[in-house]
């Protein structure tokens, strides 16, 4: 049960360029645990699309199933949402995209949803480049059925009942990067200063854009020993970078250091600034990326910002060549070839 | 033999993949633009070279279009399987075959005719090319046997002409092919056989096509614009049928632009997840697979159900179960869809027994769909999908709009109030819907898989719950009355038995009736074509004392869906069944018809003397 939140709105609430206030892009109360990760990143979504002034109608939000899918509900109240089945949300989000290549789409999974019961999906989804927004809320456990270990559970990592999880975990910023997601960003559910920017830039990709947020679960997931913790994951951070996104093109700001600092131009003109504080690494340049990753592990690190981004690759409605027009605005007139050409086709069966 | 015009079966046994099966068509066609009823069935391995396949041709002049026993001519080009062939030919019948190499003497039949002809031997003197020889010994056999029954050359050559065209030499060596044929029967044997052809002109207007073609061109008339689907025998010529006619009638000719998407999935749950993302998301979107995907399909049949998002999906149903005879017919797919997935769920299905109505069934699930907003399933089957059949020519009419079923746009949303995606403000069970990004503040709600109330909003309320699912038994009594009805083949009954089909068992069924007229039984008959069954199938029950349910499955799963679906004594319900994985025959319905009606008269006769 999901509670809706008092209508008050505060009279000198902020509005974004489209007239809407923040209001505008919340939801109904959460009914997650008190402290849940996943609230902190569904309240950097409101920020980022409040930010970004996108119409809250113009986005939908897709998911699977699990504590991760169940978020959707708490963002963007005037966006059409779809709670569809677990670890499948991959293939709804593509139907949804081929229907209408006008919206923005959301979609949320959890580790469970896509490191396991879903990682054909996932896998899939990255090769076709869907241009979406592709958030796994990673808690490295199943919250929903209560705490067992999930897929993306560190090897060694000790529950909350005690067991040492004997298998190595599945990195998916790693495999995302390995699969040719063109977009990949890593964060912390705590660290809202990052998640923001890295949010906008990926709504703004043309093409697939991953993020792996890890969420520590602050009922199963959260005690000593477990690499996804709170305390852990706060001591084991590493960025490679600050960044800021800039949606427009002549707004580009000076506040870093030119030396450190990378700008990658987006399809729209839109700039990513990446300050860069990782020495050996280039966001355009996957060898390096993965080099990086595999160096944050030997160290037991979590390697944090926008890790990879290729602006290069056609995304699925590109490589499919679809109409300017959404498919779903199409009528009768656009597909229905008609009387006369129906007889044409009779004649050649005779 | 006695003479017979335009009423017998040759049957070709070949290599797959040797080029026989454009040879065998040819043959099939050219009796097709003669006017004559033919019924051409493909029988072939789940292989792609080298193992044995038949193509068995029906030629009958009364129409009777299904599959009949007894092989009146066979034309043997593979040696694998000659042993069988000779023993399949039926008494007094012929026996063609590449007497390249010596007949061995164990296959000589003293009751059948043999046709030696050197089909390897002469192609390989007429051309030096081995592809060509290879190809073209099938054609030397067309040619052979159109001086054997009297199939017009003419008609042939005009074929031959239409494939190539463009390519003079490739019809010049089909030309040298049929008059090697043709003059080595007239040097050799008496011509024509007993059993021949003679033109008709009968099909005018018919056009002669397979199933699958039918249902793909029936979804770009019916305006699907999304298909996600993944390779599976036999429905994969779905795809490719609708992928052929969108590029050629969806496809912008200056910027290459497309009004359509396809997307081969990782799959078969996705491409069921891709399709109702996608018709969620007001596209119209369907999928085509077969039983094994329709069993992965299931999680994603509830969710729509469930969540009453439309889709459609067509079944070309094979033998199963598991992968069971994927190359063989059968109706086996019947409970899986009607009750897929987990919990109480019930879907509308569509039987469809012609390519006309393949083209006609799926156009208009499309409509269904939209307007009761649940998944459809056209539940076609491999020889309706992948055989020619004749049909009549597909029909569109040009005033035609899509039912696109209950939304509300922006506009209306302004009015409406507070808008609840499942309640029922008009009392047909079926709610009114929103597409993503109709309006800025209004309309937006969450679908999902869970329960809810009639606004949407998540409850775990039993109350709420089972308003909800009372509902969606509302909207199942709307389905159906707007679903297809049956057909029903006398205005009055004439008879106290009847018989009961649907899908590729109409054209045997149809003639077992004629079969048992002859032998003085008569039935009534009714054809359903959809399920849930329309008030007609009932009332047909009610008004014979016996039903005989004929259908191409071992369980009589037609018989357990309306053993399910109507207050009906289960023991009125005769099955007749057939589930070999060939396509039903007229004499298999007529026997068992027969056996039954003998058994029971035998029963009474000795109940009564017991009694006395």
């Amino acid at each position: 049960m999901s509670y809706l939140k008092p209508q008050f709105k505060h009279p000198k609430l902020p509005k974004n360029k489209i007239g809407y206030t923040i209001k505008e892009y919340e939801g109904p109360l959460s009914t997650l645990c008190a402290g849940c990760g996943h609230d902190s990143i569904s309240a950097a979504i409101v920020q980022a699309c409040f930010e970004m002034s996108v119409e809250p109608h113009k986005v939908a939000k897709i998911s699977g199933i699990g504590c991760s899918s169940k978020t959707p509900t708490y963002f963007l109240g005037n966006s059409h949402g779809f709670n569809s089945v677990h670890g499948r949300m991959p293939s709804v989000a593509t139907g949804a995209s081929m229907s209408n290549k006008d919206m923005v789409y959301f979609g949320v999974s959890g580790d469970g949803d896509s490191a396991s019961i879903g990682m054909g999906q996932f896998v899939h989804v990255i090769r076709r480049n869907l241009n979406m927004v592709y958030i796994v809320m990673n808690n490295g456990c199943y919250g929903l059925t209560k705490g067992q270990d999930s897929a993306t559970a560190d090897q060694g990592s000790k529950s909350k009942a005690g067991s040492v999880n004997p298998f190595q975990a599945i990195d998916l910023a790693s495999l995302a990067i390995e699969l040719g997601a063109p977009f990949v960003a890593q964060s912390f559910s705590g660290d809202k200063q990052q998640l923001v920017p890295i949010i906008k830039a990926a709504m703004h990709h043309k093409g697939f854009a991953f993020i792996n947020v890890i969420s520590p679960c602050v009922t199963f997931n959260n005690n000593a020993g477990s690499t996804k913790s709170y305390d852990y994951v706060r001591q084991h951070i590493e960025a490679t970078s600050t960044l800021d996104f800039v949606p427009e093109m002549p707004i580009i700001t000076t506040k870093y250091d030119q030396g450190k600092s990378t700008k990658v131009a987006l399809h729209d003109g839109s700039i990513i600034q990446l300050n860069k504080l990782a020495t050996d690494w280039d966001p355009e340049d996957r060898v390096s990326v993965v080099n990086a990753l595999q160096q944050a592990r030997l160290k037991n690190e979590i390697l944090t910002g926008l890790l990879y981004v290729n602006t290069e690759w056609n995304d699925l409605h590109g490589t499919l060549k679809t109409c300017k027009t959404p498919l779903n605005k199409l009528t009768e007139k656009d597909l229905c070839p008609g009387e006369e050409i129906l007889e044409g086709i009779n004649r050649n069966f005779r | 033999m006695s003479q017979s015009i335009n009423d017998f079966i040759v049957r070709f046994a070949n290599v797959n993949g040797t080029g026989s099966a454009s040879a065998n068509y040819l043959f099939a066609k050219a009796i097709f633009r003669m006017g004559i009823p033919v019924t051409p069935k493909n029988i072939f391995p789940s292989n792609i070279q080298g193992l044995p396949t038949w193509y068995e041709v029906r030629v009958s002049e009364k129409g009777y279009l299904g599959r009949r026993e007894g092989i009146d001519l066979m034309v043997s080009v593979n040696p694998q399987s000659m042993a069988q062939d000779v023993k399949s030919v039926k008494s007094g019948g012929y026996f063609m075959y590449d007497s390249t190499k010596k007949l061995p003497e164990t296959l000589v039949r003293e009751d059948i005719h043999y046709l030696g002809v050197p089909m390897m031997e002469m192609s390989n003197q007429a051309f030096s090319d081995p592809r060509k020889r290879q190809l073209l010994k099938n054609i030397i056999y067309v040619g052979a046997l159109a001086k054997l029954i009297n199939l017009e050359i003419e008609e042939i050559e005009k074929l031959v002409g239409e494939q190539f065209e463009g390519k003079a030499s490739l019809i010049e060596a089909n030309h040298i092919a049929l008059k090697l044929g043709m003059d080595f029967v007239e040097a050799n044997f008496d011509f024509p056989l007993p059993f021949r052809l003679e033109r008709k002109n009968l099909l005018k207007g018919k056009i002669l096509i397979d199933g699958n073609t039918a249902c793909g061109l029936g979804a770009v008339y019916g305006g699907a614009t999304v298909m996600a689907w993944y390779p599976i025998t036999p429905s994969t010529s779905v795809a490719e049928a609708f992928e052929h006619y969108c590029e050629e009638y969806r496809t912008d000719p200056e910027t290459g632009e497309k009004k359509f998407a396809i997307i081969q999935a990782e799959d078969e749950l996705a491409a069921m997840g891709m399709v109702i993302g996608s018709n969620w998301n007001g596209a119209r979107a369907f999928t085509a697979t077969s039983g094994p995907g329709v069993s992965l399909m299931n999680e994603f049949i509830g969710l729509a159900y469930f969540a009453e998002v439309p889709a459609v999906l067509v079944d070309v149903q094979r033998a199963g179960p598991s992968t069971g005879m994927p190359t063989r017919t059968q109706q086996p797919d019947l409970m899986l869809a009607a009750y897929a997935s987990h919990g109480d769920t019930k879907h509308v299905l569509l039987l469809p027994s012609t390519p006309k109505e393949c083209f006609e069934m799926t156009a208009q699930s499309f409509d269904l769909a939209e307007r009761l907003q649940t998944p459809i399933m056209v539940m076609t089957d491999l020889d309706l999908g992948m055989n020619d059949h004749i049909s009549e020519p597909f029909e569109w009419n040009d005033k035609r709009k899509y039912d696109r079923g209950k939304v509300l746009n922006a506009e209306e949303l302004e009015h409406v109030g507070r808008f609840g995606r499942y309640l029922d403000v008009d009392g047909d069970g079926i709610p009114f819907r929103t597409y993503p990004g109709t309006h800025p503040t209004k309309g937006a709600f969450f679908t999902r898989g869970t329960s809810r109330d009639e606004y949407a909003a998540y409850t775990e309320d039993g109350a709420a719950y089972k308003r909800n699912m009372d509902r969606l038994m509302v909207k199942w009594k709307t389905a159906k009355k707007i679903v297809p009805s049956a057909k029903l083949y006398q205005k009055k009954n004439q008879s106290p038995y009847g018989i009961l089909f649907f899908g590729t068992s109409t054209f045997s069924s149809e003639e077992a009736k004629d079969l048992l007229l002859q032998n003085d039984i008569v039935v009534d008959a009714i054809r359903i074509k959809a399920f849930p069954f329309g008030a007609e199938v009932l009332e047909f029950i009610k008004t014979h004392e016996l039903v005989f349910v004929i259908e191409q499955n071992r369980d009589a799963q037609m018989r357990s869906m309306m053993m399910i679906e109507m207050e009906t004594n289960p023991a009125k319900l005769i099955p007749v069944l057939n589930y070999d994985g060939m396509p039903i025959t007229a004499d298999a319905i007529k026997n068992q018809i027969t056996i039954y009606l003998q058994q029971t008269k035998n029963l009474d006769h000795e109940l009564s003397k017991t009694t006395v």
